[in-house]
This record gives structure tokens, C-alpha cells and sequence, in this order.
């Protein structure tokens, strides 16, 4: 469904994305993993059309898509959440999920009603009125996936949506991101929160200093030498090994 | 038209003017670079202050470059009253917020000078006023002589104090890194205040170099607004050199702009310069590029 | 708050049969000039309060469209009614270009205010230059009272017309209230990245709102010249037009149907009694504007019409 080949981007001096490439496949649950700064961010923002890309190429469902504005590719089903939440601070929670269903229905009356039902699917209907402000940073991320989901898109992509949650709330996001893949939506996401990624994902794209290291289901990737180093400094790998020996 | 004895006076004068706008962007940038407000109400300050210095002249005789003294130690306290006192409650704090705030004050200071004083044009006739220096190539006048040197000293002054003094590196790390500068014990909501009342003392200083050669009017604030803003985006949001560059820049286009475009229209070459600065480099010459 | 808004227009319809009751020439004027005050604050409310890009420049709409009524008629011999029409295309059109170079250069806040500013200046500045418009002398309407030429002896002819506009320009509040529009709209204001990820052009959109809200200026515009008949660069671009449109809508209310309409009322009634109190003395009661601007952001910022939830929420 997604296809980024050799992504690369540099900001001033500093190389950020360095010859990235992934493959995200139709109906799937794909991570992005890597230490802190590995370009993780970056990438999405330029595969969801915020930051463009000095190089390299990008297709989703077939169609090339690189310096596709956001908005236009949330229009053709590619949508993006944010890590640091971004509600509406002003609207409840209802007008926040109706704005996303507005790009499909034209009907405000039917947008707000459409709202309620996207808001029970994530099991926010107690909060349905609650102004968006009013919430905690667990139901902030909820409403950042509502609102995502309201747009119907194709492809998800969820930047770092258990960051910030407890061990209660992580449990709690986990069978919901499994349900919506259950849905028909493909998801790819980006997230620190190891036993999420492991435990949801198919397939795992490892990010260090900016260049893909390392590809393969969860299982080889948590065994592989390049991730540990990556993780835990050169030579971890080693030692690792040598202490169970 | 474009004779050296007709242009060079223009060019001289634009830039001696140019020196003291530079002094009153100073106020405006350092106030945008610490506290990240736009102070609509410079410009009535500035106005504020002339009439201060008018007065004292009529009412007590004290010559304008003599009232320096008096005019930047009261604009201080008057600046560091308004942010501590209005400013910071009336805007909770909120940008947005803060532009309507300081838009509120101008309006009020405006129209209160203008019900006080009405629009009569007050200008004032120290003895020295049509006195000239000659420079061999022009003849200068001396109040713009004087104000074009003024502006420098206090430039300078303001640098000193901003990078030598133990109240300048407060108000450098409150600028820099507000939440930081709490947490290592700076009294935040004092800084801002302190470099509001700066910013405000600047006006102070202008308006005694200004008046000589200029006059106070309830619409100065109005017309000194625009002009001050230019030259801090101009120069950069927060830069002193940028202010100093702006100002001296913004001092030439109004004179040669009246000089061949007539006094009136000559004035558009300003708002021409903001809306191309504001539109393609908004981080002005000098200023920090937004990434 | 959410007003109901079809309310609100029924109150203004309720209106109309006023200069049936009311004959004093002082208190139709009240009403008219507190009808164009409103409709300048739905015109400023739709752009700055609903969309949140707050213009200190609205002047430059409101002349370009006065501008645009007088001279059509003095220079073309055009109908004013057709002027009317004209000036409001015209004001949209100002607002097009102020808009198309602001937005598509990412000017927000701040920086948006300050360049909307400079546009209307730079508009006086050429309106008191060129002979064009009357340079600094302004521009006079002949006074030729007729229905058809949009001047009329009684007041309730321009009571009228300012109702119908005032109607106008709230209906299209209350649409983009409960408009897909309107929701983009609100978006852009509240989040422009999370605009974005939901599919929301910012900038079509934004363009959008100054377009309608120059529009609504420019009919304002008109209006004042049919009314006054005359113009000059001071009146229509200068500052009072753009403090006036940005004053309405913050102390009734911005973002809502019912604030500009309050804001019109409270501003126009401070105006006569201390109109009365001060003897007319000028400026004295632009300081009440201000002070009143200050006490409303200080204490109710979501503007007089906050007070009703805020007293419903105290009673509860």
C-alpha cells in the first residue's frame, strides 16, 4: 500500500533522513522503531505531506505522492496523528471527531451525528461534550485517533500514540489499534513503547541516525545485533551475548 | 533634481532622523525580543513623551536634552507599571491576546492626550533650534546633529547593559529560555517588566532628542507606530543591530522619498518596505530564521 | 456559546416594523448606526472571530468598497444601487489581494495584524495622493433625495437598507456556523496543523473568509457614503474603521451570531451616555472604548455575550 523508497532529508548541516526506504503492506500493522532522534518524526512528516523531502520517492496505493500537500492526501485516504496531541482546544469533543468526518460528509448535522458514532468505536461516548481542552493526555490521544479514523483513511499513520500513557492506558489502546486494522484500515506506526510495537506489529522498520538498519518481524528484531547496538551502544551486542554464554 | 546640494542634505538628515527612529525601534525590539509582545503602544508612549518633554520646556524651562535625566527614569517606571500592572493581568498571558491589550492602551492613551490637549501641533523654539554646523560638503542642523549623536550614546549605553551587567544576562536568559530562567530562581515576571520599562525609558530618550526638531501631536503615537515596527522587522525581531541598520535605512527612505515623491506619498516607500519584509524575509536582515 | 441563531435572525426581523413605532429622527439614527456598526462586526467576526485571523486593517475593504460606490456614481453615472453591489464585489476583491499575499506567505497572528495595518495605510496614502478619488479632499455624493438613487429624506429608508444588510451579513454568520465551511473554518483557527491532517486546505479556506468578510466591509462602505455623502482617504482607511469592525465583535463576543450585535449595542449606547456625560468632547469617549476593551479581555474575554452561560453556570 506503501511503497518509500530512498527517502532522504538533511536540515541545514544535519542529515536527518538518510536514503530511507519501507514497504508497507495492504491491510498490515507496520512499526517504525529507533533510539531517540533516529529521524523517526521526520520521516513521517514527510511521508504525510508536512516536511518535503530532498530526495527520493514515495507511493501510496500505486500513485507517486512525494510534495503532495498533507491536506491532499488525507483527501485520498493517507492520514497522519500527531505525537505531541493537537486538539482543538476550543470545540468538544463531538465538533473535534466532526471536523474529520466533514472531509467525507458534507452534512454538518450529519458530520456531528456521524462524530458520536466514531467517538463510541474508540469508547469516548461518555465524553462526547466534554470541551477537548478538558481532557487527559489518555483521552487527548484517543480523540487524536477518533478524529483520524472519522476521515475513513487507507493508511494510518500513528506517530508515538502510547507515549505519555500508563502501563492501564497502553493495555487499554492496544486491542482498539488491533480493532482498527480489523476495520480495513492499514497502519504504520512510529513508537517507543516496546511491548506495543511487539506485540501489534507484523513487520518492524529499525530508524538509527537516520538510516534504516534493520527490517523482519518483531522476534528477529529484537535478536538482531545492529538494533542492540543501536539501543544500547556499540559492542552491546557482545557483552549480551557473552554474559548468557 | 537630483543635484548633491538638494540630495545630500536629504541623505544627512535621513539619517541623523533615521538614528532616532533607531532608538525607539530599540525600545520596540528589545520589548518583542524578551517578552514576545508587540507593544501597539509604543508609538502613544512615544507621543506620551514628547508631551513630557514639551511641558517641562513651557512649564518649567528645562531644555530637552537637559530633561533626558528626568524623562528616561519616569518613562521606566510608567513601562514597568503598564506591563506589571495591565499588560500581564488584562492578556492572561495569551500572544494573541497581548496585541489587543497594548492596541487597547494605545487607543486610550491617544485619545486622553487628545481630549487633554487637543490636536494643536506643539512645537517648541529652544534658542539653538535653526543654529547649523558646517560639514564643509552640508550644513547640519545642530538638534539633528545633537540626535543623531544621542541616539549612538544611548545605543550604546543599552548595549553595555544589556551585555555587561548582571540585569542584562537575566533578561538574555528570559529571552532565550523563559521556563529555564525560572527554574535556575530569575524572578521572571520582574524581568519582563524590567525590560518593558527599557524599552519604554528608550522612548523616554527619543522623545527628548526628537522634539527640538519635531512636535507633539495626539496622532505621533499612530504614525510612529508603523514606522517603528517597520524597522524592527526591517532590522529583525530582537536584533540591536538590526534596530540600529532598520532605523538609519527607514530614516533615508523617508527623507528621499519626500524629497521626490512629495511629502505624502513619499511616506509609502515605509508601509511598502513592511509588507515586502513581512511577506518574503520576515526574519528581517539580521533577525533569527524561523525554521 | 452557542446562540441559537435562528433566533437571532428572528430578533432582527422583529425589527423591521421599528420606524412604524419609533419616529424621532434621533433614535432611528441610533438604530441605524447601531445596525452598521454590527454589520461591520459580522464582517471583522467572520474572518477574526470565526476564522481567527485577527486584521487590524478592515478599513482597507470598508474604502475600497466606498470608495468604489462614490465614484461609480459620480464618474460612471451608475445606479447606486448597482454601486452597492459593485462596492461589495470590490471590497472582496481587497480583501482578495490582502489575503492572497498574507496567507500564501504564512503571515498569522501578530504579523497578520501588522501587515493588514499597512495594506489599509498604504491605501490611504494613495487615496490622499491621486485626484483620481478627490486626493485629500474627499469625495461628495450630490444630494438628490430618491428611492432610486439610494438616498432617502426619511430615515426609515436607510433604516431600512442597513437592516436588510445587518440581516445579510448575520445569516451568513449563522450558515457558516453550521456549514461544512464553517467547521474548516474554525479548524484553521483552533489548529492549523491538525487542519491540515484532516484534510483541510488552510489557505483556500482563509481565503475564503476574507473574501466574504471584505465583501460584508465593502457594503458597509457603501452604505456610509449613501448615508453621509461623502468620503475622504481619513474615513475610509484610516484606523477608526478598523478599530471599530475588531472593537464590535471582541466586546459582544467573537466566533458567535449574537456578539457582533451586542458588541454593536454596548458600543453605541456608551457613546451616547457618555456622549452625554463628557459634552462631546473628542476623544474622551474612544477612551471608553479602549478601557472597556482592556476590562473585556481582562475579565470576559469571550465577550458580553460570555455573561449569560457565566450567570446560567453560577445559578446551577
Amino acid at each position: 500500500m506503501l511503497e518509500v523508497a530512498g527517502i532522504t532529508k538533511s536540515f541545514g548541516g544535519l542529515i536527518a533522513v538518510s536514503e530511507a526506504s519501507l514497504s508497507v503492506r495492504e491491510g498490515s500493522i507496520t512499526a517504525l522503531i529507533g533510539p531517540n532522534g533516529a529521524g523517526k518524526t521526520t520521516l513521517f512528516g514527510i511521508i504525510a505531506g508536512f516536511i518535503p523531502a530532498d530526495r527520493g520517492a514515495i507511493w501510496f496505493a500505486g500513485k507517486p505522492i512525494l510534495g503532495v500537500p498533507a491536506h491532499k492526501l488525507a483527501r485520498i485516504g493517507l492520514v497522519r496523528t500527531f505525537q505531541i496531541v493537537q486538539p482543538f482546544a476550543g470545540l468538544t469533543v463531538r465538533e473535534n471527531i466532526a471536523v474529520g468526518c466533514q472531509l467525507r460528509e458534507r452534512s454538518r448535522v450529519k458530520a456531528l451525528a456521524e462524530a458520536a458514532e466514531v467517538a463510541r468505536r474508540v469508547g469516548m461516548d461518555a465524553l462526547i461534550d466534554q470541551p477537548a481542552a478538558g481532557l487527559t493526555i489518555a483521552g487527548r490521544k484517543r480523540l487524536e485517533l477518533a478524529r483520524a479514523l472519522a476521515t475513513r483513511p487507507r493508511l494510518l499513520l500513528l506517530d508515538e500514540v502510547m507515549a505519555g500513557l500508563n502501563p492501564t492506558e497502553i493495555a487499554e489502546l492496544v486491542p482498539l489499534v488491533r480493532a482498527i486494522r480489523e476495520s480495513g484500515v492499514t497502519l504504520l506506526l512510529t513508537e517507543h513503547v516496546m511491548q506495543a510495537v511487539m506485540g501489534l506489529a507484523e513487520q518492524v522498520y529499525v530508524l538509527n541516525n537516520g538510516r534504516i538498519i534493520a527490517d523482519g518481524p518483531p522476534a528477529a528484531i529484537v535478536a538482531d545485533a545492529r538494533v542492540i547496538e543501536a539501543y544500547l551502544g556499540h559492542g552491546a551486542a557482545a557483552r549480551l551475548k557473552g554474559a548468557h554464554a | 533634481m537630483f543635484e548633491m546640494e538638494i540630495v545630500l542634505p536629504a541623505v544627512l538628515n535621513g539619517i541623523a532622523t533615521g538614528a532616532v527612529y533607531a532608538l525607539v525601534a530599540l525600545g520596540l525590539t528589545l520589548i518583542y525580543g524578551v517578552l514576545h509582545i508587540v507593544n501597539f503602544a509604543h508609538g502613544s508612549l512615544l507621543m506620551l513623551a514628547l508631551y513630557g518633554v514639551y511641558f517641562l520646556y513651557t512649564l518649567l524651562g528645562i531644555d530637552p536634552y537637559v530633561a533626558l535625566p528626568i524623562m528616561v527614569p519616569v518613562m521606566f517606571a510608567l513601562g514597568y507599571a503598564l506591563q506589571r500592572s495591565v499588560i500581564a493581568t488584562a492578556s492572561h498571558g495569551r500572544e494573541d491576546n497581548i496585541l489587543l491589550v497594548t492596541l487597547g492602551l494605545s487607543i486610550i492613551i491617544d485619545n486622553l492626550a487628545l481630549y487633554l490637549w487637543s490636536a494643536d501641533t506643539r512645537t517648541i523654539n529652544p534658542s539653538y533650534a535653526f543654529d547649523t554646523v558646517d560639514f564643509g560638503i552640508a550644513f547640519i542642523a545642530v538638534p539633528k546633529l545633537v540626535s543623531f549623536l544621542g541616539a549612538l550614546l544611548v545605543t550604546v549605553l543599552l548595549w553595555l547593559l544589556i551585555q555587561r551587567t548582571d540585569l542584562g544576562k537575566a533578561i538574555r536568559a528570559v529571552a532565550r529560555e523563559r521556563h529555564g530562567a525560572r527554574l535556575v530562581g530569575i524572578d521572571v515576571e520582574h524581568i519582563f517588566a524590567m525590560s518593558f520599562g527599557i524599552g519604554i525609558a528608550c522612548v523616554g530618550a527619543a522623545a527628548c532628542l526628537l522634539l527640538p526638531s519635531y512636535y507633539a501631536h495626539p496622532g505621533v503615537g499612530e504614525s510612529f507606530v508603523i514606522v517603528a515596527f517597520t524597522i524592527v522587522v526591517l532590522g529583525g525581531m530582537g536584533s540591536f543591530v538590526g534596530a540600529l541598520v532598520g532605523g538609519i535605512i527607514i530614516g533615508l527612505t523617508e527623507s528621499l522619498g519626500g524629497l521626490f515623491l512629495g511629502e505624502n506619498l513619499g511616506r509609502i516607500g515605509i508601509f511598502v518596505i513592511f509588507i515586502a519584509i513581512l511577506l518574503f524575509r520576515p526574519a528581517g536582515l539580521f533577525g533569527q530564521r524561523a525554521t | 456559546m452557542k446562540t441559537k441563531g435562528a433566533l437571532v435572525i428572528a430578533l432582527l426581523v422583529a425589527l423591521i416594523p421599528l420606524p412604524l413605532l419609533v419616529h424621532s429622527d434621533f433614535w432611528l439614527h441610533f438604530a441605524i448606526m447601531t445596525l452598521y456598526f454590527a454589520l461591520l462586526g459580522q464582517a471583522w467576526n467572520l474572518l477574526g472571530g470565526y476564522g481567527g485571523q485577527r486584521s487590524f486593517g478592515h478599513a482597507a475593504f470598508f474604502g475600497t468598497g466606498a470608495y468604489a460606490a462614490a465614484m461609480l456614481q459620480l464618474d460612471f453615472g451608475i445606479s447606486p444601487w448597482a454601486g452597492l453591489v459593485l462596492a461589495g464585489l470590490l471590497g472582496a476583491a481587497a480583501g482578495a489581494l490582502v489575503g492572497a499575499l498574507s496567507f500564501r506567505y504564512g503571515l498569522r497572528g501578530s504579523y497578520f495584524a501588522l501587515v493588514t495595518l499597512a495594506f489599509a495605510e498604504v491605501f490611504r496614502i494613495v487615496a490622499d495622493s491621486v485626484p483620481f478619488t478627490g486626493a485629500g479632499v474627499g469625495l461628495q455624493i450630490p444630494l438628490r433625495q430618491s428611492a432610486a438613487n439610494f438616498q432617502f429624506a426619511d430615515k426609515a429608508g436607510f433604516y431600512a437598507v442597513i437592516l436588510a444588510l445587518t440581516v445579510l451579513a448575520t445569516g451568513l454568520a449563522w450558515w457558516i456556523e453550521n456549514s461544512r465551511f464553517g467547521a474548516a473554518l474554525v479548524a484553521v483557527r483552533e489548529n492549523e496543523n491538525a487542519a491540515r491532517a484532516l484534510g483541510i486546505d488552510i489557505d483556500r479556506t482563509k481565503l475564503g473568509a476574507i473574501l466574504i468578510s471584505g465583501a460584508l466591509s465593502g457594503l458597509a462602505g457603501s452604505f456610509y457614503v449613501q448615508y453621509y455623502l461623502y468620503i475622504d482617504p481619513r474615513i475610509a482607511y484610516g484606523v477608526e474603521v478598523s478599530v471599530a469592525a475588531l472593537l464590535v465583535p471582541l466586546i459582544g463576543g467573537t466566533g458567535t451570531v449574537l456578539g457582533p450585535l451586542v458588541g454593536a449595542l454596548a458600543l453605541r449606547t456608551l457613546n451616547e451616555v457618555s456622549g452625554g456625560l463628557t459634552g462631546g468632547a473628542p476623544g474622551l469617549n474612544l477612551v471608553l472604548y479602549g478601557a472597556l476593551l482592556i476590562v473585556i479581555l481582562a475579565f470576559l474575554p469571550d465577550g458580553l455575550v460570555s455573561l449569560v452561560t457565566r450567570l446560567r453556570r453560577r445559578h446551577a
